[in-house]
């Protein structure tokens, strides 16, 4: 029952493959807990099988079983065994976690929500611009390598697709390409409804929420298309959000920044673009509104002529 | 197969006096005893269920094939909603309630509940709730899932979403108050000879629930109501365009919903633990330990919630408390799951309806539970969250766990309520057709899971197709199911073998009155002779302790 339980913990093939190191230890975690239940699994319905069986009443005998109403050293035996595997599995947990970058102090607070405007009141602490820096998910692994920049992906999900725009190149699309073995650090919040930012292949998942940030950080280190999915229920089509992740050599990626950045230049449309409201002043913000809220010339000059 | 039987005994069996039937009617009004009403809970229950695996059907069809071609992506969204709203608040928790109500007052020798009116009240708000929900499909059900997260809970269905709100008010309300009548009666109504350590351990699985619903339930109320007033009122409790915080919502909403998942498995606990000893003819092992141990799930239920929100908007700190908290719920949990085992193994197990469901149970929830651990570790379950596996998951503790067990004691207790026998072999077909229908539906939802497919979809990604056509295949063997149950209900009903006072030879207190009951439950105070596990008695003991003469002679010498 043991080696049973080793081996199918082992060779469950039950995930799809894994394309960072922090998938892999996942994974390592997984087969671990596969094991510890394959292991129960077949001690407990393996009792309950023979029971059937062996302890069948025979027919015609009415008479009762034997007395048995307890076993105390039995009882904390099968205590004490449960206790000590879930501690061994919040330790274990605990320790990958970790090393995802779960407890980074930079991604582990809660700032709360924030206002697009929020500025303005930067005198309420709850809404202090200073903190837009502190996000939730999954931030820098305490491990990883000094020296290499993360490379930094904002991400915006709407109903029903992911937007993608890259500070360092200025690039905004519909589909995340990375280079192999860089850190990836997605900054992400969401347009409308709560969505959720999942990478089977790397384990890894995150909300993103209106009015908030959320962070995910990782590295792959294979090269592949990879499935984004989002994973929150999100309205009608939550079911065709997808996009593609592209991990590629570090010259693919040199060359699809290329190609994207002289597709940006050439028919970029200053007023199509999103922006983000946080960065403008107010009279920037609101201006392309003020004709709507027909705050017209005529207006202002009666309503100062009244006061 | 049958068990031995008595000599049929009349239902009435008071020679002295007539006793005063139950009239069909009766069932169909307004009725303060605790017996009617159970029986009125569990067949709105039933019919609910139906109606909930209707929508299911109707769910798994879509599902044989990747696009959304049987219905519209939009009402597959109201479908889903509705299935597990329905499957939750009025089938698995008025039917938990249903056997509350029809055996504390009898496994502790009461005549009625604390509360009677009160009880009945909590029953007449079920079919107004269950029906004010179900015509929410008339113009659009809701559509953001039983858990109707906001924003899109606020932009969604909006109507189906007001009339969710308000039927969850309504079903929670009801819950709470038959919650009342179940603590007051079990703490101060049991006769005097049964101390709070000789009660049926479904009385205590019934004691656990009540303070989850009473402790749990007024916070779905406050989210509910706050999230009406983002809807209707345009506040922004949980609507972050207004500057509100919709994770909020999600800490309020799992506050009372995880120990909602308690509510519906601890009744059905303590169910198992009164029909084990029964038909495997050995007390229940370890009395203490599960009696303990489903006070302790109460408890801890209480601090586990936002396992739920582990990849939402919570910090690292906070997942990790959680996780903590959620792997030690696995102790208590496991000591009943080897204290079950252990009760059945040397005894003398009948192989009917009744015992083969609650091994069904075990085998059943223990694949839900084992699940379960694994879910409660952060980095696996930011993987999982929100996909198939989480559905294969709460299936198995619900379907395999909470229905299996009130399929079992739907057959262990239909002799007492109705008077008459179950056919064992459309019993026996109806559990191989359910067991079967059952994993073959739920066992593929794991790997599918874990493989990529995310939850709550109409479309999805071709390369899932085969073992969704799978799922789907079971789900109508598990439709199918159904009908051997129904034709049994109804044939035994009407012709089913006439039941004596106590067909299964048990020994707790509603198996010493009459079957069906007389109206008053007992013919005067009835007298503990046994505690509620004692087979095994009638045995002579090798090492020389009292024989049963002398024990007979000592019970009958404290009751002068």
């Amino acid at each position: 029952m043991t080696l049973i339980s080793l081996w199918y913990g082992q060779n469950h093939g039950l995930l799809p493959i894994a394309a960072s190191n922090d998938a892999s230890e996942v994974d390592g975690l997984f087969n671990f807990m596969m094991t510890i239940a394959t292991g129960l699994f077949l001690l407990v319905e393996g009792v309950l099988v023979y029971s059937l069986i062996k302890f069948r009443r025979r027919k015609g005998d009415t008479t009762d079983g034997p007395p048995m109403e307890g076993n105390v050293p039995l009882e904390i035996f099968w205590t004490a065994i449960p206790t000590v595997i879930v501690f061994i599995l919040s330790i274990y947990s605990f320790e990958i976690y970790n090393r995802m970058g779960g407890l980074d102090p930079m991604a582990s607070g809660d700032s709360g929500p924030q206002m697009a405007y929020a500025h303005h009141h930067s005198q309420l602490v709850a809404l202090d611009t200073n903190r837009q820096n502190v996000a939730l998910g999954l931030g820098v692994s305490p491990d990883s390598q000094q020296g290499i920049s993360p490379l930094e992906v904002k991400v915006n999900g709407i109903q029903y697709a992911w937007v993608f725009t890259y500070p360092e190149t200025g690039i905004i699309s519909g589909e995340i390409h990375v280079p192999i073995n860089r850190p990836v650090a997605l900054k992400m919040t969401g347009g409308d409804v709560i969505h959720a930012f999942w990478l089977p292949e790397f384990r890894i998942k995150q909300d993103v929420i209106p009015g908030r940030v959320t962070n995910l950080v990782f590295t792959p280190n294979k090269i592949g298309k990879y499935p984004v999915i989002c994973a929150e229920l999100c309205g009608a089509y939550h079911g065709g959000m997808k996009t593609q992740l592209y991990v590629e050599s570090e010259e693919d990626y040199q060359k699809w920044v290329q190609d994207n950045t002289i597709a940006m230049n050439d028919d970029i449309d200053e007023s199509s673009v999103a922006v983000n409201p946080v960065s403008n002043s107010d009279q920037d913000f609101l201006s392309p509104y003020a004709n709507n809220l027909g705050v017209a010339a005529d207006a202002l000059e009666q309503l100062k002529s009244q006061s | 197969m049958s068990t031995t039987v008595e000599k049929i005994v009349p239902a009435i069996s008071d020679g002295h006096k007539e006793h005063p039937q139950r009239k069909w009617q009766d069932y169909f009004g307004f009725s303060t005893d605790h017996k009617v009403i159970g029986i009125q809970y569990l067949t709105t229950a039933f019919f609910f269920y139906f109606i909930g695996g209707a929508l299911a059907e109707v769910m798994r069809t879509e599902l044989a094939t990747p696009d959304p071609d049987f219905v519209q992506p939009e009402f597959y969204n109201q479908l889903l909603t509705m299935h597990g709203t329905i499957m939750l608040f009025l089938w698995i928790i008025p039917a938990g309630a249903a056997f509350a109500n029809y055996l504390i007052p009898l496994m502790i020798g009461a005549e009625d509940m604390a509360f009677p009116r009160l009880n009945a009240v909590a029953f007449w708000m079920i079919p107004p709730g269950g029906i004010l929900l179900l015509s929410s499909f008339f113009n659009g059900a809701p559509q953001a899932g039983w858990t109707s997260y906001p924003p899109l809970s606020l932009v969604s269905g909006k109507s189906g979403e007001e009339i969710w709100i308000l039927s969850l008010l309504l079903l929670g309300t009801s819950s709470m108050f038959g919650a009342i009548n179940f603590v007051t009666t079990i703490l101060l109504m049991r006769i005097p000879d049964m101390d709070i350590h000789s009660m049926p351990l479904f009385c205590w699985s019934m004691l656990a629930t009540s303070g989850l619903i009473l402790l749990g339930t007024p916070v779905l109320g406050a989210a509910l109501i706050l999230l009406s007033f983002d809807l209707m009122a345009g506040t922004a409790f949980f609507n972050p365009a207004g500057g509100g915080d919709p994770v909020v919502y999600q800490h309020m909403f799992w506050f009372y919903s995880h120990p909602a998942v308690y509510i519906m498995i601890l009744p059905f606990f303590g169910a198992i633990s009164e029909i084990l000893p029964v038909h495997a003819r050995k007390p229940i092992f370890g009395y203490r330990a599960i009696a303990y141990s489903s006070l302790a799930i109460s408890f801890l239920g209480l601090i586990v919630w936002a396992h739920h929100m582990f990849s939402s908007g919570t910090p690292g700190w906070l997942r990790m408390f959680f996780m903590a908290t959620t792997m030690i719920i696995a102790v208590p949990t496991g000591i009943k799951v080897f204290s079950w085992c252990a009760t059945l193994w040397g005894g003398k197990l009948s192989l009917n309806s009744a015992l083969l469901f609650a091994v069904g149970f075990l085998s059943s929830f223990l694949i839900g539970g084992l699940s379960g651990v694994m879910l409660a570790s952060v980095p696996f379950d930011i993987h999982v969250h929100d996909t198939y596996f989480i559905v294969a998951h709460f299936h198995y503790v619900l379907f395999g766990g909470s229905v299996f067990g009130l399929f079992a004691a739907v057959y262990h207790w239909f002799p007492k309520m109705t008077g008459k026998m179950v056919n064992e072999t459309l019993g026996q077909i109806h559990f191989v057709m359910t067991f079967i229908g059952f994993n073959i539906t739920f066992l593929p939802m794991h790997q599918l899971g874990l493989q990529g497919m995310n939850r709550r979809i109409a479309l999805y990604d071709p390369q899932f197709q085969t073992l969704n056509i799978i799922c789907t295949v079971g789900s109508y063997i598990l439709a199918l199911s159904t009908f051997p149950f129904i034709i049994n209900i109804i044939w035994s009903l009407m012709k089913g073998k006439k039941a004596a006072r106590n067909p299964w030879r048990a020994l707790t207190l509603e198996w010493q009155t009459a079957s069906p009951p007389i109206i008053e439950n007992f013919e005067g105070e009835p007298v503990l002779w046994a505690g509620p596990y004692d087979y095994g008695i009638d045995q002579e003991s090798i090492d020389g302790d009292e024989s049963v003469e002398d024990m007979l002679a000592t019970i009958s010498a404290e009751g002068q």
